[in-house]
């Protein structure tokens, strides 16, 4: 592999609250090169967010981050706001998940752009105004020019998160991130969104970390796939390898649950019973054993560690799970199908 | 606007020496003798001719009204300017510092002037600051009565240290009764600009931590006060009543303080009058400022 | 697109709003400190003027001492033992605003809670008469009104009448603000599809949902009652004796302030804790019902 971009290892990020100390990301170690697309799936409150602010430097300062964030070589985690804001936009870029908010609706798309784009290195305003048009253009706004002197609430969200992907490419940054970039628009808006968001990527060669609980939007933009749960990396594979031979249980959970597009297909959704855990306190054991449907005493005793599963094609491929050979050579989702019923028991147990 | 119920001439008619025709003849004068709805429109249609009528010792109103408004003006428009930069430095500074010894500092201090009385504010700054200061100088550096000296004149700049003098401790008083509430506003709305979406957008760009306070949160910040500033300016008001009694200004307030306790008709409607117009003209141009601020409502 | 489905876990105890607030409330020290402190002020004050309810007309030859033993507060120019003054007056600005805090919320939330739920034309000329009662600052309506109906001071329940009239705008505007918001909300919506009436949709759903912004409202309308019948009685408006309040006692204090303070701190100062310590109170509820938007009063 090349020189990696961006390079984590053993991250940690912790709030103290009221009830204790929340572990929201624990140990998540991953390398990205040029180019390279890594998806982050997980439910709601699994630490996929949590992870995208960690990297870019934008926690609250509640937050305690432990571990190392490297990007295209620099340390980022402890780096004081003044050495760090300057590293923003040029080195690493954020897309937001809600068109909707995240544009100043004071100032207009070009204000906004043009911001961006002197605030690294000296650009003129006319320099920066013809290259905010250009950003406009490749990121797929039409009539880019008379778009300059809008205002964020005159455009749809499926423009506005262009405008905010032309806003993260502004200064070609080695990485972006993308937290939940179409989950607030409409599903006929999130290909052109994930096109321009791909036509980014070739543009400016960034690596991107793409979070989101879409295993569709995952299969047709990521390379390599981290499935996150309780704040954990419980897998870890090529996206192809995740998608045919899910070594963790809750994976296969994950992808019975996409309705399959294929004619013949009547077969029912599978789901996932329970909740996940709350991430306070954790207590030992597997934390998805008390929703597993394949769980036994070790599961619940002893956590178990991410450990590589045997691959045809010898690619890495890590699973959480002290079953990992057995689930992987198992059908997709097989395990949670028709056996809601009997698992209904098992929601108690919770907590 | 208000049905008059009291009798202007009550005093006049307790005293058993004044012969009836006396009380029909001021009765008459004062147009009692015609039904409120006549009254009322007489009042008003003198008012399109500039003409706010008479008050009870028959001296007109309007030179009276525009006497006393220049002096109330003076105090209450610099008071206003000057608390709104206090409350949003001190409500900035505030949510910045949030949590640490100067934000609860400042918190302390809005809710202990947020309790105190306009009336409490003004007479203590007034028998506890001014009048052992002067004594202490053996002069007088803080007046504590009137606008102005009665035999000063001469030209404005002449007469400025004087006016200061006057001015000062009811402009604190006045400061000091309406900034806590808009400086909690404040703090509250920066620190609920701070951890909004375009903010974490702004921060992203990898701008400056500077101007992102400056502008995106501040500018953000300032829209939702503006509605606050405009509703709060009738209880300005109100507090400069309170505040020329206290230092006995011949202001707007005290004129009509006396005008009320006299069933003074025309001066009582005169200032109501006022007051509203001054309410409302500060509500069109918070309006104004808000679509100069917001581009969403300056389009609608 | 969500494709997980969450379930209540069973078994899980469903906290209410309510339990929620008691329990942050129970937290706050400053809170609970004003609620102490006011609570020791009410029983002093209602104690000392049953023990001694002749305190404030008894005329002594103490004129104008400073405190003592014997006169904790000190005496007034005329001979009077302030002590019983300044509790008595408390007790009587405690008595309006308490007349004044329940009238605003009766008004208040009658007023807001119909302009919010049917909306339109009734909407429309509610809030129009509360523009009206906005434009005109209070204290000045208070000043004509207290002229008009006592000439210039009277009993207190007038007073206080006299203001509770007058304070429920605040009320009814945040009330109906919270209505049009909640009415929007699903689990309303539904009730109303399901042939709820409306006094089962405004007494069920939306009062309940609405407790927090009425009573933080309500207390901080105990304080503004107070430091406006306080205001009024200050100038000569308010009530009148044999009533007494602190405003009037303030009053009565700033000729002597220089030769005898006492005069002018005690019932300023006793004023000032009251009012701080319903300020406080207010706050902690507003943290203890919306914690992420805490002092946001106004």
């Amino acid at each position: 592999m090349a020189q990696p971009v961006v390079s984590v290892k053993g991250l940690e990020v912790s709030f103290a609250t009221e009830g204790g100390m929340l572990n929201a990301v624990r140990g998540l170690t991953f390398e990205l090169a040029e180019q390279e697309v890594l998806g982050i799936v997980g439910e709601s409150g699994s630490g996929k967010s949590v992870t995208a602010l960690a990297l870019i430097g934008l926690l609250p300062k509640t937050a305690v981050v432990k571990g190392s964030v490297e990007i295209d070589g620099e340390e980022i985690v402890g780096r004081a706001e003044k050495d760090m804001y300057k590293m923003r936009g040029s080195k690493i870029a954020m897309i937001f998940q809600d068109p909707m908010t995240s544009l100043n609706p004071v100032y207009t798309i070009g204000w906004q752009i043009i911001e961006a784009v002197r605030s690294h290195g000296k650009v003129s305003k006319d320099e920066a105004k013809v290259r905010a048009i250009e950003l406009l253009r490749l990121s797929g706004i039409p009539r880019p020019e008379a778009a300059l002197d809008s205002y964020p609430h005159e455009f749809s969200g499926g423009m506005r998160q262009r405008v905010v992907i032309a806003i993260a490419m502004a200064n070609s940054p080695r990485v972006m991130l993308a937290d939940e970039p179409t989950t607030a628009l409409d599903v006929t808006v999130q290909a052109q969104v994930l096109l321009s968001l791909q036509s980014a990527l070739e543009k400016t060669k960034a690596a991107l970390v793409l979070v989101t609980h879409d295993l569709g939007v995952v299969a047709g933009m990521a390379n390599r796939v981290i499935v996150m749960y309780a704040g954990r990396v419980v897998e870890f594979a090529n996206v192809d390898e995740l998608f045919y031979r899910p070594s963790m249980p809750y994976t296969h959970g994950l992808l019975g649950a996409i309705p399959s597009h294929a004619e013949d297909s009547d077969e029912r959704l599978s789901q996932i019973p329970g909740a996940p855990p709350t991430m306070l306190n954790h207590a030992g054991g597997c934390p998805f054993a008390p929703r597993c449907p394949l769980a036994q005493d070790v599961c619940r005793s002893t956590e178990p560690a991410l450990e590589p599963v045997a691959t045809a094609d010898g690619s890495v491929h890590l699973s959480a799970c002290h079953f990992r050979d057995e689930v992987s050579s198992m059908p997709v989702a097989s395990m949670f199908k028709g056996a809601e019923q009997i698992l209904e028991g098992a929601e108690d147990s919770g907590h | 606007m208000v049905a008059y119920s009291g009798d202007p001439l009550f005093p006049l008619k307790m005293n058993p020496l004044t012969p009836p025709a006396t009380i029909k003849i001021r009765e008459h004068d004062l147009f009692l003798d015609h039904s409120l709805p006549w009254r009322y429109w007489h009042w008003f249609s003198g008012l399109f001719h500039g003409n706010f009528g008479l008050d009870l010792s028959n001296n007109p109103v309007r030179p009276q009204l525009f006497l006393h408004m220049g002096v109330t003006l003076r105090m209450v428009v610099l008071a206003f300017v000057l608390a709104v930069i206090i409350a949003v430095s001190l409500g900035v500074l505030s949510a910045l510092k949030r949590g640490g010894l100067i934000d609860r500092g400042i918190t302390f201090t809005t809710f202990f002037f947020l309790a105190t009385p306009v009336f409490v504010t003004g007479l203590f700054l007034k028998f506890y600051l001014a009048i052992p200061l002067d004594k202490y100088f053996g002069r007088q550096i803080l007046a504590t009565n009137g606008a102005q000296s009665p035999l000063a004149s001469g030209s404005f700049l002449h007469r400025l240290p004087d006016l200061a003098a006057h001015f000062t401790l009811p402009t604190i008083t006045l400061i000091l009764a309406v900034f806590s509430s808009w400086t909690i506003y404040q703090r509250s709305s920066i620190l609920e600009t701070m951890n909004m979406d375009h903010v974490m957008l702004a921060r992203s760009k990898g701008i400056s931590p500077r101007r992102v306070l400056r502008r995106h949160i501040l500018r953000n910040a300032l829209i939702p006060i503006i509605t606050v500033l405009a509703l709060d300016f009738a209880g300005l008001l109100g507090g400069a009543v309170v505040t020329e009694t206290v230092y006995s200004w011949n202001g707007l307030g005290r004129w009509f303080l006396g005008g009320a306790s006299n069933i003074d008709l025309n001066v009582t409607l005169a200032y109501l009058l006022f007051t509203a117009v001054l309410v409302i003209m500060f509500n069109l141009l918070a309006d104004i400022a808000y679509g100069f601020l917001d581009p969403r409502i300056r389009y609608r | 697109m969500s494709i997980f489905r969450k379930k209540g876990r069973s078994g899980e105890k469903i906290e209410t709003q309510w339990s929620t607030a008691m329990r942050n409330f129970r937290k706050d020290k400053m809170a609970l400190t004003g609620i102490a402190i006011f609570v020791i002020i009410l029983i002093v004050a209602l104690v000392q003027t049953m023990l001694n309810p002749k305190g404030w007309s008894t005329l002594t030859t103490d004129f104008a001492k400073p405190p003592s033993w014997h006169h904790p507060f000190g005496t007034t120019d005329s001979g009077l033992d302030l002590m019983s003054g300044c509790l008595k007056g408390a007790l009587q600005d405690l008595i309006i605003a308490v007349i004044v805090s329940t009238m605003a919320l009766v008004i208040g939330t009658a007023v807001g809670a119909v302009a919010g739920y049917f909306g339109g034309l009734l909407d429309s000329v509610l809030m129009r008469v509360v523009d009206l009662l906005l434009v005109v600052p209070l204290l000045t309506i208070l000043i004509v009104m207290s002229n008009i109906f006592s000439s210039g001071g009277g009993s207190p329940l007038a007073i206080a009448l006299l203001i509770g009239f007058l304070s429920w705008t605040y009320i009814s505007r945040l009330v109906r603000a919270e209505f049009l918001a909640l009415r929007e909300r699903p689990f309303v919506e539904a009730s109303i599809a399901l042939g709820a009436s409306s006094w089962r949709v405004i007494t069920r759903h939306l009062i309940p949902n609405a407790i927090g912004v009425i009573m933080v409202n309500t207390t901080l309308t105990v304080a503004g009652a107070i430091l406006l019948e306080s205001t009024l009685s200050y100038l000569g408006l308010g009530i009148v004796p044999p009533a007494v309040s602190l405003g009037m006692l303030v009053q009565d204090g700033q000729g002597s302030a220089t030769t005898s303070p006492w005069q002018f701190f005690f019932p300023a100062g006793l004023l000032l804790i009251i009012v701080l310590c319903v300020f406080v109170i207010g706050d902690g509820m507003q943290a203890a019902f919306d914690p992420r938007n805490a002092r946001r009063r106004k």
